[in-house]
């Protein structure tokens, strides 16, 4: 018994240990935002937090247009979020529920659709978004991206489990398909929704290359870009304090959202993997 | 493998499935060969006209030196990434996955940095390594006195440093999966082991490991994506590719020479390199998750 107990307490020291290693970067940044310019070169480097963390924002503000990046992230994450999702519902639906010509063709198609991301076909997508007309417009950075192969596999991989009564029940009923799938599979489906949510918001909110290349204005960047800005108006020395401001807003919202979402999330990737 | 739900909804699926279609096919299929298409061609340095110049583009690649510098750079960063990233993760999830106290704590703090992005990363490890003023350098400076870190002009360091920071952004995201992974391993299969009196070792290797590979290909690949193409905010924050081009990996190369230097046809036989890796990578994916299911029956 005693022995039991010894080797609880020594996992539990080696996982504190790491759960401090990994949060160490994390934990520097939000010292380095807290600081003034002086003190963020002191010699040693400090690492007790200081008060500067408002001035530090405020000036990181100014210089770029922190504002208006966040909210240009935030809308692009949402929407992308949000309409992938719907998407993925639809099709999961129609590959699990029906039985059509060209279904297991069509069904491989939305599968390469993963061995194809944007570095693949990034010239050709540019140009399309030329001939459109949608450089430095939010279709450019949000459309492209609206198919979700992750999201289609996830409904399907669920819906295959549920019990065939189900939609024989509706049917008997005499509910129409759409009516069974909004009132009775959406709702069944909340965990996984919510799993898939996490995912894209983080996936989207953290997109760099395509907003690099498809947005030319200040107005219309992302935070990611932002801080690429902040760093690259540097002559000298960088100022670490205005730039980790804001690097720790560029963090909260993902971190925000899968602490909010971890349960649902963890239990929708638990699903994924159980075959 | 399952049957038609409702029957008499001809054209039902089809325009449940018509909005992924099209644009699976407008964004990512139709470009993709054009990609190919162009990659035969090169364009005058104003692009008012293309000119057909066969394979000329692919065999100017392979005898570049700076391509294949980067070919070699991205095999080394992906395979730190991968293999470090991977063996920590499991080693973490395995850990993880025992009747503890304090689990969910210990799950949220593990799995955080999943939600940071590349960049974010990038920028954060930038400034801890920053050359003579960086903690980092700091500390080594104080246990090996006379050595000066500076990776801004040591490459292999600069490599090892990018790397390490965008393993350390990925563990996260393993940790998760590899846990699920763990979990759906039958408790029934580690008692039999058990009781045999194998080692933890032994069962570790023999039993769990066998039973994990869907969830090891699947971040195999995964990871594969990530270390080729999400990287890119890291490496633009961090060097730019350098110094020289020490860690110019292959898809920051293509966007050099596709949008800076806007050499069109170069840079689509770039992506068509890329793509023909990530092939390999997936079918070794698809392999090894249908060998397993049919081991399982």
């Amino acid at each position: 018994m005693i022995k039991k107990t010894q080797r609880e307490i020594f996992t539990h020291i080696i996982l504190i240990l790491l759960v401090i290693i990994l949060a160490f970067p994390v934990f520097f940044a939000l010292v380095t935002s807290t600081l003034s310019f002086q003190e963020s070169y002191q010699y040693p480097p400090k690492l007790t937090p200081g008060s500067q963390f408002i001035d530090n924002l405020k000036e990181a503000w100014s210089r770029i247009n922190i504002g208006r990046l966040f909210f240009n992230s935030a809308l692009i994450s949402v929407v992308v979020a949000i309409v992938k999702t719907i998407l993925a519902l639809l099709a999961a639906f129609a590959y699990t529920h029906f039985k059509f010509p060209g279904q297991g063709l069509l069904f491989s198609l939305c599968m390469i659709t993963q061995m194809l991301p944007l570095p693949v076909r990034i010239i050709p997508t540019y140009q399309l978004m030329a001939a459109f007309n949608w450089i430095n417009t939010y279709y450019a950075l949000m459309v492209p991206f609206f198919a979700s192969t992750t999201g289609i596999l996830l409904f399907r991989q669920f819906y295959l489990t549920v019990p065939r009564d189900l939609p024989d029940a509706a049917r008997v009923d005499g509910a129409s398909p759409i009516r069974y799938f909004l009132q009775i599979l959406v709702p069944i489906s909340k965990t996984n929704i919510a799993a898939l949510f996490v995912i894209e918001f983080i996936f989207m909110w953290s997109q760099y290359l395509w907003p690099l290349i498809v947005t030319t204005t200040g107005e219309m960047r992302v935070i990611q870009i932002g801080i690429k800005m902040l760093l690259a108006s540097e002559q000298i020395a960088p100022e670490w304090n205005v730039i980790m401001a804001a690097t720790i807003i560029a963090m909260l919202p993902p971190l925000v959202v899968l602490l909010i979402l971890r349960k649902s999330f963890v239990e929708g990737i638990a699903m994924q993997t159980a075959k | 493998m399952h049957e038609d739900r409702f029957p008499g909804h001809k054209f039902l699926p089809y325009l449940l499935i018509a909005p992924s279609i099209v644009v699976i096919f407008v964004f990512l299929i139709g470009p993709f060969g054009q990609s190919i298409y162009e990659s035969f061609f090169v364009s005058t340095p104003f692009g008012t006209k293309t000119i057909y110049v066969g394979l000329r583009n692919y065999i100017r690649l392979f005898s570049s030196p700076d391509y294949l510098n980067s070919v070699v750079v991205t095999f080394k960063f992906a395979a730190f990434v991968i293999i470090i990233g991977l063996s920590i993760s499991l080693a973490i999830a395995q850990l993880l996955n025992q009747k503890i106290r304090g689990m969910g704590f210990y799950q949220i703090f593990l799995i955080w940095t999943y939600a940071l992005s590349p960049t974010v990363a990038g920028v954060i490890w930038a400034s801890m390594f920053a050359p003579a003023t960086g903690l980092i350098p700091y500390l080594v400076s104080k246990l090996f006195p006379g050595y000066t870190m500076n990776w801004m002009t040591n490459g292999q360091l600069a490599l090892f440093i990018v790397a390490a920071a965008a393993t350390w952004k990925m563990l996260g995201y393993n940790i998760v999966f590899f846990l699920a992974g763990l979990q759906n391993v039958p408790g029934e299969f580690l008692e039999a082991a058990q009781i045999d009196g194998a080692s933890p070792w032994k069962t570790f290797w023999r039993i769990t490991f066998p039973l994990l590979s869907p969830t090891t290909s699947f971040l195999l690949f995964v990871n594969t994506l990530y270390a080729f193409f999400q990287v890119f905010g890291l490496i633009d924050i961090m060097t730019h590719g350098g110094p020289g081009n020490a860690t110019e990996l292959l898809v920051y190369k293509l966007y050099r020479d596709g949008f800076i230097h806007i050499n069109t046809g170069f840079a689509s036989a770039q992506s068509f390199i890329i793509f023909s890796v990530i092939s390999v990578v997936a079918i070794i994916q698809l392999r090894i998750v249908t060998r397993r299911a049919i081991y399982y029956r």
